[in-house]
């Protein structure tokens, strides 16, 4: 057994396990990545569904999706539709780390602490896609430990709340992990984001309970307890996906169209 | 010691010397997947495939196993199948994965695991090393499903999900007991669970460590 101690020995066998673990790990990690990404890529499709208020269990998330949702690629700047980026193959979360398909936040106008903004973003309209029932956005932002992402679905009008829904997050079990309760997700049905006639969002979260009493209450929806730095993460990421550097622009055509028609 | 039958490698830690009832190991894994049977299981299989897998592969190099790094070679190799594990459960139990996040990765902290490749991998052939990691993954993965039948019954009315006791927010007669569902209940099923299989084999009671004495009445100074 004193041979199994020399240096030699102890370094060679260092070394080799080290190979063959790292052989295998990677083996593994790269031969059942595509599964992987079919899975979060069903996860994500099946969020979109969730917070459109199309999901039933049970039901074929894939082709769901692919009978209710039109995917379209938005262009921040100017809230038309970038007619030249297909919506299928363009990953929006690519482009945000990608200098030249996005840009950097200044700190005062960087609210949701996401760093960058990426110039498109895909966004996912249920019905006609002209005139569609609900509005799909991606929003993301800083919480307290970790970046949430999610979706928040809007009616037809673009104002109107139909859900938020968060499909990644790392926040505290049990306080701000509370943004997944289905119990406080369902607070959002109904509320309203701008105030009339202007385009600055008006939606935040507030300490202290929300009922018909509360002036304003359908802009407020009530904080998560024991998480104000969640609470006030959520309500920073809404400011700014909402607001002129977000999807205000485009959400500006909806109220447009309705209220003419 | 007796000399180790396949046999009774893989069958005595399930209730004679269960790693979690007896040896109190992997307790911590215990009271955070057990809310329902179906992490239970998957988190059962896991810990089995780890444990079988980890006392396998340090079994077959035990002999060139230089002793002064054999805590970090057993760890590498453990580490390296939770990783494959969980990668695994990544892409074929998507779900399931979600809801056990951490613990999946934990099971490389997982004592039983660590304890079973030292204490018997080291000294024992390959085969029976992996009947002895199956055996005691098996008695993890009885007590995880036991605390999780019960949890999952108390705490949702429903057994892997099927609907058992029709529960008051679906207009039944149930009122779902809240505090199962949290990781302190299965404190409470573990420790019922150890007085169960200590009635039943006395032998597996301990002796006191010590004795506590009993309170000294106060007298008066003379």
């Amino acid at each position: 057994m004193a041979s199994n101690n020399s240096i030699k020995k102890t370094l060679t066998v260092a070394f080799a396990l080290c190979i063959v673990c790292s052989v295998v790990v990677s083996t593994a990690a790269v031969v059942l990545r595509p599964t992987q990404q079919q899975n979060q890529e069903l996860d994500r499709k099946s969020n979109i569904l969730q917070v459109a208020e199309l999901y039933e269990p049970g039901v074929d998330v894939n082709e769901r999706f692919a009978e209710a949702i039109t995917a379209r690629v938005v262009d921040l700047q100017n809230g038309e539709y970038a007619e030249d980026k297909n919506a299928e193959t363009f990953n929006q979360f690519e482009a945000a780390k990608d200098p030249a398909q996005s840009r950097t936040l200044s700190g005062a106008e960087d609210m949701a602490g996401i760093g960058r903004r990426e110039d498109y973003a895909t966004v996912y309209l249920v019905g006609d896609p002209d005139n569609p029932d609900k509005i799909i956005l991606p929003v993301r932002g800083q919480g307290l430990w970790s970046l949430m992402s999610g979706y928040l679905a809007l009616k037809g009008d673009g104002n109107t709340v139909v859900g938020l829904s968060f499909y990644d997050q790392g926040e505290t079990p049990g306080l701000g992990g509370e943004v997944d309760n289905p119990d406080w997700k369902a607070l959002w049905d109904g509320k309203k984001i701008y105030p009339e006639g202007e385009m600055d969002p008006a939606i935040r979260l507030v300490k202290g309970g929300v009922g018909p009493q509360t002036p304003e209450a359908e802009y407020k929806v009530d904080a998560l307890s024991g998480a104000t730095l969640t609470s006030n993460g959520v309500t920073n990421l809404l400011q700014f996906w909402l607001s002129d550097a977000g999807f205000a622009e485009y959400l500006a055509r909806f109220r447009d169209t309705t209220q003419g028609a | 010691m007796a000399a180790y039958t396949p046999k009774g490698v893989l069958t005595t830690p399930i209730f004679k010397n269960n790693p979690i009832a007896l040896q109190i190991l992997g307790i911590c894994s215990a009271l955070a997947v057990t809310n329902s049977m179906n992490t239970s299981l998957v988190m059962g299989l896991a810990v089995i495939a780890v444990t079988a897998f980890s006392s396998f592969f340090v079994s077959l190099i035990r002999n060139h196993i230089p002793s002064a790094i054999r805590i970090i070679v057993q760890m590498t190799i453990i580490a390296s199948l939770v990783i494959v594990v969980d990668q695994v459960l990544k892409a074929y139990a998507y779900e399931i994965s979600k809801q056990l996040s951490v613990f999946v990765g934990l099971i490389i902290t997982n004592c039983i695991v660590m304890g079973r490749a030292e204490a018997f991998a080291m000294q024992n052939t390959p085969v029976m090393s992996f009947l002895d990691g199956v055996g005691n993954g098996l008695g993890y993965a009885v007590i995880l499903l036991i605390v999780g039948f019960f949890r999952e019954l108390f705490g949702s009315g429903s057994v892997f999900g099927m609907t058992i006791l029709q529960t008051t927010s679906d207009g039944g007669w149930y009122v779902t007991n809240g505090l199962m569902l949290l990781p302190p209940s299965a404190f409470f099923v573990i420790g019922l669970i150890i007085w169960a299989l200590r009635s039943l084999n006395p032998e597996q009671v301990e002796e006191n460590e010590f004795k506590i004495t009993t309170n000294t009445k106060a007298k008066e100074a003379v």
